[in-house]
């Protein structure tokens, strides 16, 4: 079957910042795949789920590849836990089909609406990176499909150079068509969690080191909208896989949905003040030790549907940094001060600290440190202009940016995280290209 | 657990057949899969026996010109003989304006969906008589319930299709077997991937489709409408005066 291609006006990146038309095609087997390897120039992007927030999951102009149709499992290994399957498959079926047989993906991000392909793009982590890393460090091998070499199978091992550059390269190394990956054995589909009411940003940095080694899972939420003395204070989460509890995967039907975008003014300083304050309200009251279904823990949000929609017409942005340790104490002060004097944020605000496994990307985010995750409706002009002040400060730092939160990061700051940036593209496949590749490459 | 189910699926490659076949492997079930592509159908045994299907057989055969009485025992054997749950699931949308214009386009649409389909079921019916057990769910369509001049032509296959189903659930009750048609409403797949706002609400996917077909197979009505709300609005759409309804342009 040839590939049909339409413009479509529905293929959003999850900020829903750019309105781009696409062209798209949905291949329903690889052997579609066929005319993009060997010679055909025309460029492309192969995507997933679109859960990448900026622009890094469009390519206006050019073919833009939906491999979700690609979502078979190949083969699985009940004895080392190997599983081989196409790109297109999402974390959640992953969860779905081996969570009853006693196994789980390696790492998960905060939406399991992500494909194996994207996941290894981005090479996402998770709450467990101190004691897991990225999930490229979880990646056996993968196919790519170059336009200028065909099928090409990499690993640690063989092409390791064009693996390095593929786990973390955004899509742009080839189309990964196939990956096998490691998943690791849980007892029981449920977590033993704890959660705890930290005043400082200080308190937040001695509960992470008194935790680090004893739970598996760590993440602090923060109320961005508090100041001065309040400054950073919030609710910290650590967790272990419980041995108690049934095998029994995570539901995808009766999930709430947001079915329009709201008006933009439903979230304003105002809003935002009480939101927060009525959500570590609520929090509050929820302290101490819980078990809970892996779904709730890991994947909160993915009960609502589109929730990216309550930011309204215009979008919104999330600013993503890691900050190396040295530096990580004063910077994450002066990035949430800088932030509770704007008035700017959201609830969706993450702290969090990266453990010493190095990621095995050229382009991995994760790097020893501090990550800070916050949400911003998008204002315009103000909120770009927060962003600014921001990455001084990260740059300052010696820190970087996330490439699948960013939507507007300059070419400067992009190279000045990335010191792989140069080698890096060296393996990047001719055809392949991306909006935010167009806009920061070297 | 039980014995594996032994499952035969006629037109495994359609989205909804195979979202159905992922959630009876998760149980360990049997397979023979039949569709024209062998190397799809390939890829789509793997992927059941990652599941935990028991087995999965393939068979590349283009159903709408085969002979079932010559195919149908080699289809049978890798499931020792017995079948307790079949599943009817090809067809072809087809292209409504040449086929308006072309009859032998129209010819192909109701020999496939019709004629070859009609003559699997009486196949498949025989079979499970003689067992005196085991379940026939036939994909047909919401289409086939109002003559509508966007898809009549595939509508009347579907509409055919019905009434043979309803006549072979009648003939299989006493026996204590069955016969299902399934009806989804607009789902998003390759066969409907040109449809303009195809992620509007009355859309599913074939995951949302897929647990009312294995339904079908264990017990329930003869006709089952997936998502339930079609059952609903066909109602309505049935009942709509033909002077009125020829004036609506869907």
């Amino acid at each position: 079957m040839t590939l049909e291609f339409h413009e479509r006006d529905d293929y959003l990146s999850w900020g829903r910042v750019e309105r781009r038309p696409q062209v798209v095609a949905r291949p329903a087997s690889r052997r579609d795949l066929a005319p993009f390897a060997h010679g055909e120039r025309r460029p492309r992007l192969a995507v997933g789920l679109l859960r990448s927030y900026g622009d890094s999951c469009l390519a206006t102009g050019a073919a833009l590849l939906d491999l979700t149709r690609l979502d078979h499992f190949i083969a699985f290994d009940e004895a080392s836990g190997l599983l081989t399957a196409e790109a297109g498959v999402s974390l959640g079926e992953i969860m779905r089909a081996f969570v009853p047989r006693g196994w789980f993906p390696p790492v998960t991000p905060g939406t399991r609406f992500v494909t194996l392909g994207g996941a290894i793009a981005n090479d996402v982590h998770g709450k467990n990176h101190e004691a897991a890393g990225t999930i490229g460090r979880h990646v056996a091998s993968l196919t790519l499909l170059r336009s200028d070499a065909g099928e090409v199978t990499c690993s640690p091992t063989e092409n390791a150079e064009l693996f390095a550059a593929t786990v973390g390269g955004l899509g742009l190394t080839g189309i990964i068509t196939t990956v096998t990956v490691r998943l690791r054995r849980i007892q029981s589909a449920f977590v033993d969690a704890e959660k705890l009411a930290y005043g400082t940003l200080d308190e937040f940095f001695a509960l992470n080191a008194a935790s680090e080694g004893a739970f598996e899972h760590l993440v602090a939420w923060f109320d961005c909208t508090a100041g001065s003395r309040n400054l950073g204070r919030g609710i910290f989460s650590r967790a272990n896989w419980s041995p108690f509890g049934a095998l029994e995967p995570h539901r995808e039907r009766g999930l709430l949905r947001v079915p329009v975008e709201f008006p933009s003014f439903a979230i304003n300083r105002l809003s935002l003040r009480a939101i927060n304050v009525a959500y570590r309200g609520l929090e509050l009251r929820g302290l101490g030790s819980h078990r809970l279904h892996y779904g709730p823990f890991f994947h909160p949000l993915d009960s609502i549907q589109g929730w990216s929609r309550v930011y309204g017409r215009a979008g919104m942005y999330q600013y993503q940094c890691v900050l190396p340790p040295e530096s990580a104490a004063d910077a994450t002060r002066a990035l949430l001060d800088a932030i509770s004097r704007s008035g700017e944020g959201s609830f969706l605000a993450v702290l969090k600290a990266f453990g010493a496994l190095p990621s095995p990307g050229l382009l991995s985010f994760p790097r020893p440190g501090i990550t800070l995750a916050v949400d911003f409706a998008n204002h315009g002009p103000r909120t770009l202009a927060l962003f600014e002040r921001l990455d001084a400060i990260v740059r300052e730092a010696g820190g970087r940016l996330y490439p699948a939160k960013d939507g507007r990061i300059s070419r400067e700051m992009f190279a000045a995280g990335y010191p792989e940036l140069a080698r890096f593209a060296r393996s990047v496949d001719p055809a392949c290209t991306s909006d935010f590749w167009e806009r920061v490459r070297p | 657990m039980t014995n594996p189910r032994r499952v035969l699926i006629l037109g495994a490659l359609s989205a909804i057949a195979t979202a159905t076949a992922r959630l009876l492997a998760a149980e360990g079930a049997r397979f023979v899969l039949v569709a024209r592509d062998a190397e799809a159908l390939e890829t789509l045994a793997a992927d059941l026996r990652a599941r935990g299907a028991t087995s999965a057989a393939t068979v590349a055969a283009d159903l709408a010109v085969a002979s079932p009485e010559a195919l149908l025992p080699a289809l049978l054997e890798p499931l020792g003989g017995a079948i307790d749950a079949a599943y009817l699931a090809y067809g072809v949308l087809g292209d409504l304006g040449l086929a308006e214009r072309d009859l032998t386009v129209a010819a192909q649409v109701i020999d496939t969906n019709y004629r070859s389909a009609a003559l699997w079921c009486l196949a498949v019916a025989a079979v499970l008589e003689r067992q005196r057990a085991g379940s026939l769910v036939v994909i047909g369509s919401v289409a086939g319930d109002r003559g509508r001049k966007s898809n009549y032509l595939y509508g009347s296959t579907k509409a055919g299709l019905g009434v043979l189903v309803q006549g072979l659930a009648h003939r299989l009750a006493k026996v204590g077997a069955r016969a299902v048609l399934v009806k989804p409403g607009f789902v998003d797949t390759p066969m409907t991937e040109h449809v303009a706002g195809r992620r509007g609400p009355l859309w599913a996917t074939p995951e949302q489709v897929a647990p009312a077909l294995v339904k079908a197979a264990s017990g329930g009505g003869t006709v089952v409408y997936t998502p339930w709300f079609w059952r609903p609005i066909m109602a309505i759409i049935r009942a709509v005066p033909g002077p009125i309804f020829h004036r609506t342009n869907l």
